[in-house]
């Protein structure tokens, strides 16, 4: 004999639908997550998966950066310094600015618990010199540039809070920072062309000056062919595996 | 912390003319003629202007034979020393650490400069030493560890690298670039306090506020500066004056020359002012008797000597 349903009351029914009405309550303590699809309480913070992809990855073709798994202290560090204009950028200065800082604080941290990119494990191959790949992992020093794995970590990991990681981060992005840390030279007029004004930096965020004397010493080739590298270490199927040395 | 001013002239001793005017401590007792002494060799002339460094082969010329390939065998152990080499490596460090870009680098003790100055006789050991017996120095004490075999494959791998580095370079002739061409003592003496101040604003973002260093997983990616991960009491930099040098040419890194003499002497002080693996030349369990011995006269250090209270070379594990 088949036992009969039991009827729910009513009001157990009613509960699941008074919830969503209770939320608006809970955006006072800065929802991380509910900020990046929605944007800030001032609706000029425009929502951050607008630009940076509704999985935090990024738009890498039009270079807004990946910021799933950066570290929180360096996403909120940047938005600092958008805030203060020690980055200068059209369309993030205006947001960094609407963001309370608790909200600052809050997408920071969401930001950081999404899953790190997953780096290629296939071990390290010597380096062809000019490659983009030299610059990464063996520098210039003739100019004083240090690879860039020196201080970014093995394949580009990130290092700690200061030295986020480079590996399947847009390569234009890269290719953005770099120009953005060194500006444009004046170029003295000639017969036939005008004079350019120099551009100074508009990224003056780096700690210790240690980007600015490389970004300035990097041709532009050298700089595509270096975004190029780490750009296409990212994204495979298995995480990092720290418990592995990487070689130089 | 206290200011442990410390006048050098009155360590400096003959550690600085090592080599040209110390005596021979023929009174002590027989030593472990593998235990190298870390003496240094006689400074680097310098570099007359508008004269390049020293330039050795670049990678495009190891010739693809067998010779070439122990060329970059040597490499790779050079860069990867911890990874490739665990069993003689104490530490957390890698030979690229004090030697940058890959043993390369002017004044940060470029191979290039050092393996033409060998065999070289020691008067503080009263022996010659070979290429190898120096690398074994750096083992036993850089990276806290066993110096591998004189004729292991690992030691002829760095020492054929070594080698490949210095082609075409003069032997036996001191080149500049050599060693860490240590900046002069600064008049009024060095500051440790002075050189926290100066950690905490260049040093501290990658080597840590306790001198740790950082790591991604089990791979080094900043050395510690003192500790157990550290190089040992009896390594070349726990000396000031070599710090210094090293300092001031190559830290912050890619920003080399930017801290003044005085700078680099306050920071060199401070980073060796902190404990690290004991000297494994250890005199009958005595800091005292060891300090006499090995570092009385080895140039501006402080092992055995009482800083703030405390005296240095208790040695950490």
């Amino acid at each position: 004999m088949r036992k009969p349903v039991p009827q729910r009351s009513p009001r157990f029914l009613l509960l699941p639908l008074l919830l969503p009405a209770l939320l608006p309550l809970l955006a006072h303590a800065a929802d991380g997550s509910d900020i990046m699809q929605k944007g800030g309480a001032n609706p000029a913070a425009m929502p951050c998966i607008t630009c940076h992809g509704t999985d935090g990855k990024g738009m890498a073709a039009a270079g807004f950066p990946r910021l799933a798994g950066l570290p929180e202290a360096y996403i909120a560090k940047q938005l600092a310094d958008f805030k203060a204009g020690h980055r200068e950028n059209a369309v993030m200065q205006p947001i960094a600015q609407s963001l309370t800082p608790e909200e600052v604080a809050a997408v920071a941290k969401a930001y950081a618990e999404l899953p790190k990119v997953n780096i290629k494990p296939t071990p390290v191959e010597r380096p062809q010199p000019g490659s983009g790949a030299w610059i990464a992992l063996r520098g210039a020093w003739e100019r004083n540039i240090p690879e860039c794995t020196l201080c970014h970590g093995p394949a580009g990991v990130g290092v700690g809070d200061a030295f986020p990681p480079l590996a399947g981060q847009s390569a234009l992005y890269i290719e953005n920072q770099l120009k953005a840390w060194r500006g444009t030279k004046a170029v003295a007029a000639t017969r036939k062309t005008k004079a350019v004004a120099a551009v100074p930096p508009s990224r003056r965020n780096d700690p210790n000056g240690l980007m600015a004397h490389i970004a300035v010493d990097l041709s532009d080739a050298e700089i595509k062919a270096v975004a190029d590298y780490f750009a296409g270490l990212g994204e495979s199927k298995e995480a990092f595996d720290e418990s592995q040395h990487r070689l130089r | 912390m206290k200011n442990a001013k410390i006048f050098p002239a009155l360590l400096l001793g003959a550690g600085l003319l090592a080599g040209v005017a110390q005596a021979a401590d023929s009174t002590n007792a027989p030593r472990n003629p593998r235990l190298d002494d870390q003496t240094q060799l006689p400074k680097a002339p310098p570099k007359p202007a508008r004269q390049q460094y020293f330039q050795p082969p670049a990678d495009t010329d190891i010739p693809n034979n067998a010779f070439g390939e122990l060329v970059r065998r040597g490499q790779d152990l050079f860069m990867n020393t911890k990874a490739l080499a665990p069993e003689y490596v104490g530490n957390e460090m890698n030979c690229v650490n004090c030697h940058i870009d890959r043993g390369r680098k002017a004044n940060s003790a470029p191979l290039w400069a050092a393996y033409p100055m060998y065999p070289a006789y020691r008067k503080k050991n009263n022996k010659v030493n070979t290429y190898v017996e120096r690398m074994q120095g750096c083992f036993q004490f850089s990276m806290n560890g066993k110096p591998p075999a004189a004729d292991s494959e690992i030691l002829t791998a760095l020492t054929t690298y070594a080698y490949w580095l210095s082609t075409g370079a003069p032997t036996g002739k001191a080149l500049p670039g050599r060693g860490f061409d240590e900046p002069p003592p600064p008049k009024g003496g060095y500051d440790i306090a002075r050189g926290k101040a100066v950690y905490e604003k260049q040093c501290q973002l990658c080597h840590g506020e306790n001198g740790e260093g950082k790591k991604v997983g089990v791979t080094s990616v900043f050395p510690a500066l003192w500790g157990k991960d550290s190089y040992n009491w009896g390594a070349g930099m726990h000396r000031i004056n070599t710090a210094a040098g090293f300092i001031q040419h190559n830290m912050p890194l890619g920003r080399g020359e930017t801290l003044s003499d005085q700078e680099a002497w306050d920071v060199a002080a401070y980073i060796n002012s902190h404990e690290r693996p004991q000297d494994p030349r250890l005199v009958n369990g005595s800091i005292d008797e060891t300090r006499k011995r090995y570092h009385a006269d080895d140039g501006v250090n402080l092992y055995g000597v009482v800083v703030n209270g405390k005296k240095l070379g208790q040695g950490v594990q």
